[in-house]
């Protein structure tokens, strides 16, 4: 097996800028976003097509994206 | 282009598809989300979760000598295998793996260049198979604490001025604006960060594709913010991982000696009773 149909998009979800990784392998597509700094990923994610395992990614990062607060300096 | 002060410590994902079945070389996959070698991996390569195998979970320590041994044995890794290493995340994990081998004084130990982020882009065979290696008997050396700082060791540098304090943790995390990275669980009572720290985010050393930059370019990313070798370097960040990463290029890509990892990083020192932090941004936090 190999990784097909590999990409990376960059955007921002609830304020905060994230890093969607998307591939299929096999029939399966995998999605995993990460918080760019310092890159760990809050959501891993498989689904039948790219938009139903990015969708899926999405939802899980905006719950824990959600909960991070900002503190005054 | 100046040369890596030691480039044998790299390996491309060439060089890693034409060797992952040589019998002397054990490729090992760890990675901040443990659930990714499951997906897919590189054929022949078996796992380390960082959570629980390389770790002392009840001391919060790293692998003690024993420990380290057994993981090795049981991973078929003999005293001359040639182990590489390699992770998601430009192999943050696996840097902090190969941290631990350089303190157990494993000979032969390397990084994947760009990690399992260049090897899938790079559409390469990926294996769900789990490989299991014949167990071999393992010889540890003693713990090299020369590449580790305990807290004491941080206390004295703040107070004497004697090493360059590298915080690779993000700029918001560095000011205390938050006290763990977005969309993870805070692990401190309190944000900022170390007295007299630079903040050199560990990110900035890799290019996009995950590799690692040129000579030149880290060297100047460090000098910009006036870690140069002249002095001591303590890194830290977090939880040890990330400054593994950082100590890594420090020690083996630029070739500066004295470079420590302090493990205890912020969910230590930002917990302390009665010991000072600073908040706010860096005066010039690199670019």
């Amino acid at each position: 097996m190999k990784t097909e149909e590999y990409s990376e998009r960059k955007l921002e979800l609830e304020g905060w800028p994230l890093n969607l990784t998307t591939y299929r392998i096999g029939a399966t597509f995998h999605c995993h976003a990460d918080n760019v700094s310092p890159g760990a990923n809050i959501a891993r994610t498989t689904g039948a097509s790219r938009e139903e395992a990015e969708n899926k990614a999405l939802d899980r990062a905006k719950e824990y994206l959600s909960r991070t607060k900002r503190h005054a300096v | 282009m100046s040369e890596y002060a030691h480039p044998e410590v790299l390996v491309s994902t060439e060089w890693v598809a034409q060797h992952a079945n040589d019998p002397n070389v054990r490729v090992v996959e760890i990675d901040v989300d443990t659930k990714a070698y499951q997906e897919g991996h590189v054929p022949g390569a078996i796992a380390w979760a960082w959570t629980s195998q390389l770790c002392d979970t009840v001391r919060r320590d790293i692998l003690s000598q024993e420990q380290f041994e057994k993981l090795m044995g049981d991973s078929g890794v003999g005293n001359n295998t040639t182990l590489v290493l390699y992770g998601d995340n430009n192999n943050w994990f696996a840097a902090w793996a190969l941290w631990q081998a350089k303190v157990y004084g494993h000979a032969d130990v390397r990084l994947m260049n760009g990690g399992r982020k260049k090897w899938l882009a790079e559409g390469r065979e990926v294996s769900t198979d789990t490989p299991v290696p014949a167990a071999t008997t393992y010889k540890a050396s003693a713990a090299d604490l020369s590449l580790r700082a305990f807290l004491s060791q941080v206390q004295d540098a703040v107070r004497n001025k004697t090493a360059g304090l590298v915080d690779v943790r993000g700029p918001q995390e560095f000011s205390g604006e938050i006290l763990a990275p977005p969309g993870l669980p805070e692990t401190c009572q309190r944000g900022g960060h170390i007295p007299g720290a630079s903040n050199i985010p560990w990110g900035k050393v890799c290019n996009d594709d995950g590799t690692f930059k040129t000579f030149d370019e880290l060297k100047a990313l460090y000098a910009g913010q006036g870690i140069d070798g002249s002095k001591p370097i303590i890194a830290y960040c977090r939880i040890g991982e990330r400054s593994s990463h950082s100590w890594f290029v420090l020690k083996y890509l630029l070739g500066y000696q004295n470079v420590v990892n302090y493990d205890g990083s912020w969910t230590e020192w930002g917990n302390l009773v009665g010991v000072p932090v600073e908040k706010g941004a860096a005066q010039g936090t690199a670019a």
